[in-house]
């Protein structure tokens, strides 16, 4: 069986700063992997290389034995056209720190544009579908409001619902909860965990060591670049290895 | 799992505020001040024989005159549709990746923007002499489409052309600052959920660069109503200045037909000026916290009905 996620020596630098150097990591189907580490540890670039919106340098990554960016053709790499970097990235959702709803549009046709426009789903369909979504996450008297009308744990709900309706394969939170006022930051982790119950395989950035220890199948404590801890939860916050670990843990428990 | 949002109302209710409101008595003061100097140049301007008025109500509705209005407003609309039109392709390709689209799209604002438009205009008029034929077909081949360019009464397609090349550079100016205004994360968002480049700006970016774009295409548009008494240089004289300024050259009495002509342009841009309102409030929806009548009925009716949503 494949793993969803495969990164072999993925490197990433932006100018002639390396923000990535050489990530070695496996996600099953299924797993739930919490990625932590101190900010500028490069775990954002590296999850949003998971669904090219960088490219890789150098190292290969796979999203369900697939090639993330490129095409492998008589031993080159070729660059993959527009569209079919597009069709990649529509079974991979992902989740920003900043929400980044359409503001123009209201919550449900926030969840209905993608499937509509980029699936071609019937809007009926799409509509009824939303419905449900939202009823998922707990807004389904939220229909028609304006991202602007939310507040930001709402507003969040309904991006995860936004990703969840192109049915995705994978799911990528880069920091869901880092801009949500504490007493918000519940209600969105609530949802993630029913959505790793529900069996999303689900790649997240967080700084939520309560969330990763319930949740996450697996930790990854990155910092400067490389991984340098890495196995169950348990293990890794009760019993750090690394000197870098342990101080980051400290602050952050 | 149920929400409570707002919280619910007590069954008890204060007794609603009854204070007496800040009286503003400068502003009254000031108003009447105004009220009294407009009069004064009112009456001023109604006994005085220099302005015509018999004259000006003799024209103002004169065929020639309404004829000529309606040749401005149509030109108006014409050359703001290519302005608009060419103005979001070059926007589009000064933002595309393609550095071809970029380069292409510079070196036309670099001309359209920095020669005069009037200079242009002359140019437009004299294009008939340039290419006196257009043929289309195969290069030093047959040719399937020939268009005789002189022998054609072209002033008024040239002067909207030559308008709306003109107004199209400035546009892509307006329409890429207000690409540039829309967050990037709406752009990684929309990449994120596998929209194309081009969807992405159709359907994400474009939508909300028109909250920022309306208000100075407005003022282009008002502009560009005015503007079109420049096309006297291609030459097209039956737009309204200059129908106006022929007719009081024939009757000696500039005043009056100025006015006429005044009247006339601050009609048309009182028209405009409503569209635009109209055009704000749609491309506003979402930019604001405040609920709309239509939403506050329904979270009402909610707090009256269920109890709780």
């Amino acid at each position: 069986m494949t793993a969803m996620v495969r990164a072999e020596q993925v490197c990433k630098s932006f100018g002639a700063l390396e923000v990535l150097k050489g990530i070695m990591l496996e996600v099953q189907t299924g797993e739930v992997l919490v990625l932590v580490g101190p900010s500028g540890s490069g775990k954002s670039t590296f999850l949003r290389c998971i669904n090219h919106l960088e490219r890789v340098d150098a190292g290969r990554l796979y999203v369900d034995g697939e090639l993330v960016g490129y095409r492998e053709r008589g031993g080159r790499l070729h660059e993959l056209t527009p569209k079919d970097a597009a069709r990649q990235r529509r079974d991979v959702g992902m989740v920003f720190q900043h929400f980044n709803l359409f503001p123009h549009r209201t919550a449900l046709e926030n969840i209905s544009e993608a499937p509509i426009h980029v699936k071609g789903v019937k809007r009926d369909t799409a509509v009824t579908q939303a419905r449900e979504l939202l009823d998922q996450v707990g807004l389904s008297a939220k229909a028609d409001a304006y991202p602007a009308q939310l507040s930001g744990g709402q507003q969040q709900r309904v991006a995860i619902a936004r990703a969840l309706a192109m049915q995705p394969k994978l799911m990528l939170f880069d920091e869901p909860t880092s801009a949500l006022d504490p007493e918000l930051v519940g209600e969105v982790l609530a949802v993630m965990k029913r959505l790793a119950s529900a069996g999303m395989t689900m790649v997240v950035v967080t700084h939520e060591m309560g969330f990763a220890r319930e949740v996450a199948d697996q930790i990854v404590f990155m910092d400067g670049g490389v991984i340098v801890e890495s196995g169950a939860p348990h293990e890794v916050m009760t019993n750090p290895k690394h000197e870098r670990t342990k101080a980051f843990l400290s602050k952050v428990m | 799992m149920t929400h409570t949002d707002a919280p619910r109302s007590p069954q008890t209710s204060a007794a609603s505020i009854d204070a007496i409101p800040l009286r503003h008595p400068w502003r009254w003061v000031g108003a009447g001040a105004i009220l009294v100097l407009a009069a004064l140049f009112v009456y001023g301007a109604a006994t005085n024989p220099a302005y015509g008025w018999p004259t000006y109500l003799k024209y103002l509705f004169d065929e020639r005159v309404s004829q000529a209005a309606w040749n401005t407003l149509q030109l108006t609309i014409y050359s703001m549709a290519i302005g608009l039109g060419l103005g979001v392709i070059l926007a589009v390709m000064r933002l595309s990746p393609n550095p071809v689209f970029g380069a292409v799209a510079w070196v036309y604002l670099w001309i359209f923007r920095g020669t005069p438009v009037y200079v242009q205009l002359v140019f437009w008029g004299l294009f008939p002499s340039i290419y006196q034929n257009i043929r289309l077909g195969v290069p030093f081949g047959p040719t399937f489409f020939q268009l005789n360019l002189q022998g054609m009464s072209i002033a008024f397609v040239l002067a909207f052309v030559g308008l709306g090349l003109n107004e199209a550079a400035y546009m892509a100016e307006i329409i890429r600052a207000g690409i540039s205004s829309v967050p990037e994360g709406q752009t990684e968002a929309s990449t994120a959920l596998g929209m194309s480049w081009w969807m992405t700006m159709r359907r994400t970016i474009l939508p909300q660069a028109m909250r920022v774009i309306i208000p100075p295409t407005g003022n282009e548009l008002i502009s560009m109503l005015k503007t079109t008494s420049l096309v006297t240089a291609v030459p097209y004289t039956l737009e309204l200045y200059t129908r106006t300024r022929d007719i009081s050259a024939v009757i000696f009495q500039p005043i009056p037909l100025l006015l006429v002509a005044a009247t006339w342009y601050l009609v048309i841009t009182s028209v405009l000026m409503v569209g635009q309102f109209y055009l704000e409030r749609y491309f506003s929806r979402g930019a604001s916290r405040k609920l709309t009548a239509k939403q506050l009925d329904a979270l009402a009716r909610a707090q009256l009905g269920e109890g709780h949503l």
